[in-house]
């Protein structure tokens, strides 16, 4: 913010350093009217810029301006999805100890508001003569999302590579996809996010789910933007135990980053399971039983009391 | 005979014509503008820094805001009940109430479209409704039927009021210089030639004939922005008919407390008579009988089976922290204002008014009930979240918000009710001469 206050000239050599220039040369009302209109006066220096479009075009230096990181991807095309892909994530429930390392991390790279989580780790222990274990929750990507059925404005949509995501942009705030999702795993901007003002002012991405905005819907988002990358999502790698496994049904492996399975063998093996089966959402993440712990479930009980303090 | 007639008609007309406030108009007026000014208050600080003004959080991401929403659209349906149905079934006795069950309607529905852009997150992108709605949602079913039922309401106020305005044209020094344009800009092409009865009535009975299925629609996709989901206690195939018995429980209930007051505060005794408590009385209580009946299917039948998902949330209702509030809807609402007025002294005016109220407060807090309670018991625990995540109780803002828009709600109603007549003139001196031949 305070760079606005500087001279103009060290304005536009900040300019020149935003790398890359992806100025919106396609932009109804481009940058360089814009800069017109602000009087500024053409240098005569020329730079060659390459346009979206892939053309090579000739700018005048005094009219490029700082843009924000722009998202990689268009919203169309983050609302196809990546072509030939069927996200699906294995949670291996003996390997989880509420460590809660998946979530420090997810809150962090999606910069989420105190208090707000969009992984959670349950605590299943109420029924009397069973078991108690630990049981991490993500949005479970349904192939028959609820949530997808009653959004009134195609905010929150289901891409064909299997992850259900949310456009910040269009979403009204209804809060009737928090109602139909039987996971609960929806979350709410009740007030302005607490991120910096620099983070706020950066256009949103449906692949990162950055920045959240006041008064719209925010959830799990199978992490497209590092699926893109080839790289495993934030509560993957985050995990020292490995009990998330994520990778691409059509391939049939899932990887946690040190261990490789083939994705049906493995469910087969430990007999895998989704959660609510019966209510017939058919969730893209699977769950592993609680079978030859690695941890006792005390073991995690420290971290939730932390919690409830 | 024709002079004693057109001597009556004089009565009539003097009668009902829409009279200025008095002091105490004056004053209800005056307490009915402070709530809402302070619920817009309200809503400046919600707009301001967000839902975050609210107690609502993500487990109760509904609360009194939607409950008041479905009580407003469940109060509307009276309009089609009174002036649709009995219309249609020849019923004429309820003449003088068809315009008190419209104003209702009206102001009901008015007031459930402001309430539900109240509770959205980011109002300033409704319009996004209209450029990127799908079909397939029920919030946009929603939009639809309250929009047609908004403008058939409006209609059906409208074509009967013509030959009344054509009667409050005469009378420019009584209304005012203002007034008096008003009511011939929106009436002076009135001159009550046969062939504008003639169109009028037929207008009249097509509305009359379309409100029904569509006051219908709006409750029953009300009720199924619940049914749809999964959750305990919504998952219900009653849900329509449930919700529509209870609209037109609430909507009757409504219009005996107007006409109650009505009654008192312009002198209408002559007009809306003990025999008019009487029948409205009988149809209470047989809306409640029916409404008490949906209500056992509604909780006695879950409770019978007790699914696990169920079972905290009925246990909640009957005997947990909602108990209280379940069994003084339950009572209040159905089962004191059933044996009241099952009573024929129970169906003079003041214990009608008496039960009206008992309705009307018991179907409120009732909606609170068919909302929140469900939503504090989802399938999965609730983990990882502050502890004010875990209950519901509404904040000064919305409880300001929801009391202004009831007060705005009663307003648009003292408000037609003062530049309108409150009783149809015209319909009543037609049948009086009905009646005389």
């Amino acid at each position: 913010m305070k760079q606005e206050n500087n001279s103009r000239r060290d304005f536009l050599l900040t300019g020149l350093a935003a790398a890359g220039l992806a100025v919106g040369c396609s932009s109804k009302k481009n940058a360089f009217e814009a800069g017109a209109e602000e009087g500024i006066k053409a240098s005569g220096k020329k730079v060659k810029l390459l346009s979206v479009d892939g053309e090579v075009i000739e700018v005048d230096e005094a009219f490029l301006k700082p843009v924000p990181a722009l998202p990689a991807v268009s919203n169309s095309e983050a609302r196809l999805g990546i072509g030939g892909k069927k996200f699906v994530m294995v949670i291996d429930l003996s390997r989880c100890k509420n460590l809660r390392k998946c979530q420090e991390s997810c809150d962090h790279m999606h910069s989420l508001s105190p208090g707000q989580n969009w992984i959670k780790v349950d605590s299943m222990d109420d029924a009397e003569h069973t078991a108690p274990y630990w049981q991490p929750t993500t949005c479970m990507h349904c192939d028959e999302p609820p949530c997808v059925k009653v959004c009134p404005v195609d905010a929150t949509f289901k891409r064909q590579d299997g992850i259900v995501l949310i456009d910040s942009d269009r979403c009204i705030g209804c809060r009737f996809c928090m109602a139909a999702c039987p996971y609960s795993t929806r979350v709410f901007n009740w007030g302005a996010p607490q991120i910096s003002a620099e983070l706020a002012a950066q256009p949103y991405s449906c692949e990162s789910s950055v920045p959240q905005k006041k008064g719209t819907v925010g959830k799990c988002d199978f992490c497209p933007d590092m699926a893109r990358k080839g790289e495993l999502p934030h509560c993957v790698s985050a995990c020292p135990n490995g009990t998330f496994f994520f990778g691409d049904l059509n391939e049939d492996t899932v990887s946690n980053g040190a261990e490789t399975f083939r994705f049906s063998e493995l469910i087969k093996d430990k007999a895998g399971y989704r959660l609510m089966e019966d209510l017939g959402t058919k969730p893209s993440v699977y769950y592993l039983p609680p079978v030859n712990r690695n941890f006792p479930y005390e073991t995690g009980l420290d971290n939730d009391t932390k919690e409830k303090k | 005979m024709e002079n004693s007639n057109s001597i009556a008609n004089e009565k009539i007309i003097q009668d009902l014509l829409p009279q200025k406030f008095g002091r105490s108009g004056k004053i209800w007026t005056g307490i009915l503008v402070a709530f809402c000014l302070v619920g817009l208050f309200a809503y400046y600080r919600q707009l301001r820094y967000g839902l975050i003004v609210t107690s609502m959080r993500d487990y109760v991401s509904w609360g009194i805001y939607i409950s008041n929403f479905v009580f407003f659209v469940a109060i509307s349906l009276v309009g089609s009940l009174i002036t649709a149905v009995f219309r249609l079934a020849d019923v004429h006795w309820s003449t003088p109430l068809t315009r008190i069950a419209e104003i209702i309607a009206v102001a009901a529905i008015i007031f459930a479209s402001l309430i539900i852009i109240v509770d959205m997150g980011s109002p300033e992108r409704f319009y996004n409704l209209f450029i990127h709605g799908r079909l397939q949602s029920p919030i946009i079913w929603d939009v639809i039927v309250i929009t047609t039922y908004f403008f058939i309401s409006i209609l059906l106020l409208y074509f009967p009021l013509l030959p009344d305005i054509q009667i409050l044209l005469r009378f420019k020094e009584k209304s005012g210089t203002r007034l008096h344009k008003f009511y011939s800009f929106i009436g002076s092409f009135w001159k009550g030639t046969p062939e504008q009865f003639k169109l009028s009535e037929k207008a009249i009975n097509i509305l009359c004939i379309t409100i029904i299925p569509v006051a219908f629609s709006i409750h029953t996709v009300t009720s199924w922005l619940f049914a749809t989901t999964y959750r305990p206690g919504w998952d219900s195939t009653n849900f329509g008919a449930y919700f529509i018995s209870g609209a037109f429980l609430v909507g009757a209930g409504g219009v005996v407390v107007a006409m109650y007051v009505f009654k008192k505060a312009y002198h209408l005794e002559k007009y809306i008579t003990p025999d008019h408590f009487e029948k409205m009385g009988r149809i209470v209580v047989l809306l409640a009988l029916l409404y008490l009946y949906f209500n056992v299917n509604e909780y006695l039948v879950p409770a019978f089976k007790m699914k696990k998902s169920e079972e905290a949330h009925l246990n909640g209702l009957f005997t947990g922290e909602f108990a209280p509030l379940f069994w003084f809807a339950i009572s209040v609402g159905m089962l004191i204002p059933i044996v009241i007025l099952l009573f024929k002294k129970g169906r003079r005016p003041l214990p009608v008014f008496i039960a009206g109220i008992m309705v009307v407060v018991g179907a409120w807090f009732k909606r609170y009930l068919i909302v929140t309670p469900t939503l504090l018991h989802p399938f999965l625990p609730m983990t990882n979240v502050p502890d004010n995540y875990r209950h519901y109780f509404p904040s000064w803002e919305e409880w300001a918000i929801a009391l202004g828009s009831l007060a705005g709600a009663m307003l648009v109603i003292t408000i037609l009710s003062r530049i309108f007549p409150i009783i149809p003139i015209q319909e009543t001196i037609t049948e009086q001469h009905e009646t005389a031949e």
